[in-house]
């Protein structure tokens, strides 16, 4: 019994664990590219301990909705974090047509950020929420539909079984699909082509303004929830493309591990070969992502073969 | 129990229609209006309850002296889900009517508004229970008049008549088309009560144009694109009470009309359901757009019904799919979606426009750029919008969700079944309610963005907080979302009979497809619930970890301006704009080209604005070249009534001839 909880508890652990690897993958592929060594592989974690032991200063213009938003959107983060199973260990939550309830999780931290954003009275982050709110609306069709294809092949709408033992669905589709949740990865998760989230210019920011105002152990919240979220989003890409299960958990787990830090590394590779689209050429982006989910689906059909 | 039922259908309109003539005592009015209200409400929710939890169905027959019909009613699980939001709303737009209509009626005489929306109240009841086509054309009727003289309340201002105009005519043009189904179906059957219309088989060619006559004349009333031009205009200048009535439950009676229909009509056909779910899709897409670009706020939620109602259309359409595919998962899902959508959205667009009747009340204004920072004057208010704003979101922890969740659920039933047009409605269905669902977030977020936070963009003079007449519905209903939202489960198995009746299958077989889905809501609930408490643990820990540091508070950064202004905020059509401007060509937009000239520029101003395209393209030239025609038929309108008198004597004479040369 002890053990069941513990094999079902390992998911969210590693994911609050792990998390803020990836965006120090991320940022030392970076610096190779330019040429430097580039922070530690674990500076996230020391930038989370020093926000956490600083004070708070809030706008006079801001409510107790600037005061709720990261809360609420770290606490929907922890939540997701309980439906995606990690290698081939379970999941505390997971029920038939949990996929709807993960895209409204990140539907509530969504909500959460943009209104606390709205909250500051500034034209700074009305902007970023303006451009978000557009980006999320089109990109959460293409999530759904892209998530739709695989279970499809799988055939199950538990998220437990699709991206846990599952290993259904053809080739075609989980190529197709793979690459529309990658698409969504960068859309979802401020990365270039979609928003620089290293640049210091406010105009051109979305993800990186909204949360301008926030300091302290607020943005300790904001940080390590949006280094959350991408955790999720490459191990849904991750376990899309590559369905596979070693013979022991161990393995399975390390092995798991080095291809959520291979993808942040890929994800680097292409924040560093690409320079951020056009604001008005993402939507065109989201749109192609949205044709190849609709492909993905069609071919899991069987009516192209 | 039928002494209840009478009791909720007919006291409201005696009553309040018995105090019309205290004119000089308002109070007493009110006071009556209430109370009469609140008792029919408790008196139909008890009975409504009863009959989903026993599954019963409560009858009631009398003759009349009127020379067709009979005075016949039934109660039956369907027409329950019905009442329940209808008798909530009632009583919650009556407690916030007493102090809402204080003021604005001051002068004239209070009973008639109560004595209208009491009417309207007992006139939907009727329609909901009529079990006889006569009967339910005549409540119908009076409904559409009763909510006419409703939204006639501010009737100085030429916008609000001109709005009630336009409802006028496009709900009689709805109830023609009622008029030709109910005479049709009653010439077939020799008939016109509703059970034996389900008795008789009608044939293929009859039942569908049978179900066109039903889909457009109950679609005007419910709000279908393209017959939704009406919505709009008529809901924001109606007082927010009305509206909250109106847009609540008044246009699920259109949907109410066509899920009846599909049951007497039997036999669903394939092109049934994809018609419901293009219809669906269309509606639900096209009115968040439409919301999106509002400067109103209530014309804002006016907009957004369009939608919700477009979301219930989809499940209805999926429904139909599975009934005409035989697919009994995919019928009862979709069905059991829509049903409580039907009570999700009556309670959560209840809150949001007695909230924005507050906003109203308060700031004297509904332009949403000329509000901002009410939250601080107005934290009730505040919390009210909030909460529906994220239960029309769909988001977890509310009602809205659960509802989406199993419309949702249907769709990917008939994405798993191999008929391929099945798949592609359900694709097509997924697909919208995605975009839906995540254009919703961005017009909320806007609407209680642009309204609550930040400052307040003009002088309006300061705003206080509304009184507990007007809060106490808005807690209510909020506590009743949130309920709903956490504890479906328990509650889903009241929707088997309803369901089961929509989707011709026993009900026994529904209540097993529902009980498949019960683990899938007790997940949701467990989900919820565990949302709450990582919320709580983690403000918990912060309130921890900023005890012993300095919290202090400053001004907004706005890159080291020395000056700013509440202007330089975003206005609500600024952050809709890469929306708007995405969809331009979709909507008929056009963009403002031009801009400051010279070199020493004039001042100049921007406007933006989104155009209704039907009313603008198809409505009012029809119209026109309709008036043009029959002006030259104006001659015949002579004025003088010996004139008048020569037709009358001319008509007799022919009917006299045809009767006598054609006697059959």
């Amino acid at each position: 019994m002890a053990q069941l909880i513990v094999f079902r508890l390992m998911s969210p652990v590693a994911a609050f664990a792990c998390a803020p690897v990836l965006t120090g993958m991320i940022a030392k592929t970076k610096a190779f590219f330019a040429g430097r060594r580039g922070p530690p592989l674990f500076q996230s974690y020391y930038d989370l301990i020093k926000l956490l032991q600083k004070g708070a200063v809030y706008g006079d213009t801001s409510s107790w909705i600037f005061r709720a938003g990261p809360v609420v959107s770290l606490g929907a983060a922890l939540v997701a974090c309980c439906l995606i199973p990690f290698a081939s260990f379970g999941v505390p939550l997971s029920f038939s047509g949990d996929l709807i309830f993960f895209a409204c999780l990140l539907g509530v931290m969504r909500f959460f950020t943009v209104i606390a954003a709205l909250d500051t009275g500034s034209p700074f982050e009305g902007m970023g929420a303006s451009r978000e709110v557009f980006f999320s609306a089109l990109a959460e069709p293409v999530f759904i539909l892209g998530l739709l294809s695989v279970a499809r092949g799988v055939p199950s709408l538990r998220m437990d079984d699709i991206f846990g033992a599952g290993i259904g669905g053809t080739l075609a589709t989980r190529l197709l699909a793979g690459t529309t949740l990658f698409a969504v990865t960068l859309a979802e998760n401020a990365r270039i082509p979609v928003d620089d989230p290293a640049t210091h210019l406010e105009l051109t920011m979305i993800h990186e303004v909204m949360v301008l105002d926030h300091g302290g152990p607020d943005f300790a919240f904001i940080t390590y929830g949006a280094s959350l979220k991408l955790w999720l989003f490459c191990l849904i890409t991750v376990r899309t493309l590559l369905p596979f299960h070693a013979a022991s958990p161990i393995t399975d787990s390390i092995l798991t591990a080095l291809c959520m830090v291979a993808l942040a590394g890929i994800i680097g590779v292409v924040e560093s070969v690409m320079a951020r689209l056009r604001l008005i050429r993402v939507p065109q982006l989201l749109a192609g992502a949205g044709a190849l989910s609709v492909l993905a689906l069609l071919f899991g059909l069987g009516v192209m073969r | 129990m039928k002494l209840f039922l009478m009791l909720c259908i007919f006291a409201p309109a005696a009553v309040s229609t018995a105090t019309i003539p205290l004119r000089a005592r308002p109070n007493l009015q009110r006071f009556a209006g209430v109370v009469v209200a609140l008792a029919a409400s408790i008196a139909g929710l008890w009975t409504a309850a009863c009959t989903l939890v026993t599954g019963d169905i409560l009858t009631f027959h009398a003759g009349w002296t009127m020379p067709a019909g009979s005075f016949s009613l039934s109660l039956d699980g369907l027409s329950a889900v019905f009442l329940i939001p209808l008798f909530i709303l009632s009583a919650a737009g009556a407690v916030y009517a007493l102090e809402y209509m204080k003021e604005s009626a001051s002068g004239r005489n209070q009973g008639f508004a109560w004595a209208y929306y009491n009417i309207l109240v007992s006139s939907m009841a009727l329609v909901v229970t009529a079990s006889n086509g006569f009967l339910f054309l005549i409540a119908w009727e009076i409904m559409s008049v009763s909510s006419f003289a409703c939204v006639l309340h501010n009737h100085e201002q030429t916008e609000s008549r001109e709005a009630a105009w336009i409802y006028l005519v496009a709900t009689h043009i709805g109830t023609a088309f009622l008029l030709v189904f109910f005479l049709f179906a009653g010439a077939r059957c020799g008939s016109l009560d509703f059970s034996a219309f389900a008795r008789h088989g009608f044939s293929p060619h009859a039942s569908s144009f049978l179900f066109i006559a039903g889909l457009v004349g109950f679609g005007s009333k419910a709000g279908f694109v393209p017959f939704h031009v009406w919505l709009p205009r008529a809901h924001p200048v109606a007082p927010s009470h009305v509206s909250a009535l109106m847009s609540g439950i008044m246009i699920k009676m259109g949907i109410y009309g066509l899920m009846r229909s599909m049951v007497m009509l039997g036999h669903f056909q394939p092109w049934w359901g994809y018609l419901l779910v293009s219809i669906g899709c269309v509606s639900g897409i096209a009115g968040v757009l439409l919301a999106l670009g509002q400067h109103d706020l209530k014309r804002l939620l006016a907009y957004h019904s369009v939608e919700n109602i477009g979301i219930i259309a989809l499940g209805v359409g999926a429904g139909a799919l599975g009934v005409s595919y035989g697919i009994p998962s995919l019928a009862v899902l979709g069905f059991c979606g829509a049903l409580l959508h039907v009570v999700n959205h009556a309670l959560f667009k209840g809150l949001l426009f007695l909230s924005a009747g507050s906003v109203l009340h308060a700031a004297k204004t509904a332009r949403i750029d000329a509000l901002g920072g009410l939250i601080k004057k107005m934290p009730a208010t505040a919390m009210g919008f909030l909460v529906g704003s994220i239960a029309i979101c769909g988001l977890p922890p509310l009602n809205g969700f659960i509802s989406e969740f199993l419309v949702y659920l249907a769709g990917f039933t008939g994405l798993s079944s191999s008929s391929v047009p099945v798949f592609g409605m359900s694709a097509a269905l997924v697909g919208s309610l995605a975009l839906i669902g995540g254009l919703a977030a961005a017009c909320f977020t806007k609407a209680f963005g642009t309204v609550f936070l930040g400052e307040p963009r003009s002088n309006t003079k300061s705003p206080r907080e509304s009184g507990p007449f007007m809060r106490a519905p808005m807690y209510g209903l909020g506590a009743i979302c949130l309920i709903i939202g956490l504890f479906f489960g328990p509650l889903s198995h009241f929707l088997a009979v309803p369901a089961g009746l929509l989707a011709s299958v026993p009900s026994a077989q529904a209540a097993h497809e529902i009980f498949r889905v019960t683990p899938s809501l007790a997940g949701i609930s467990y989900g919820s619930m565990l949302l709450a408490a990582a919320v709580a643990a983690l403000f918990l820990a912060r309130k921890a970890l900023l005890s012993k540091r300095p919290v202090t508070t400053s001004s907004t950064w706005g890159c080291g301006y020395g000056a700013p202004t509440p202007r330089m905020q975003y206005t609500a059509s600024s952050f809709a704009q890469p929306v708007i401007s995405f969809f331009g060509r979709v909507l008929g937009v056009k963009p403002d080209e031009s801009g400051p000239e010279s070199p020493f520029p004039a001042p100049w101003k921007f406007h933006s604005h989104v155009p209704d395209l039907f009313l603008d393209n198809v409505y009012i030239p029809a119209f026109k070249a309709v008036d043009k025609g029959l002006s030259r038929l104006r001659w015949l309108q002579g004025g003088k009534v010996h004139r008048y008198v020569l037709y009358i004597a001319v008509t007799l004479i022919a009917l006299l001839m045809w009767n006598v040369l054609w006697p059959n």
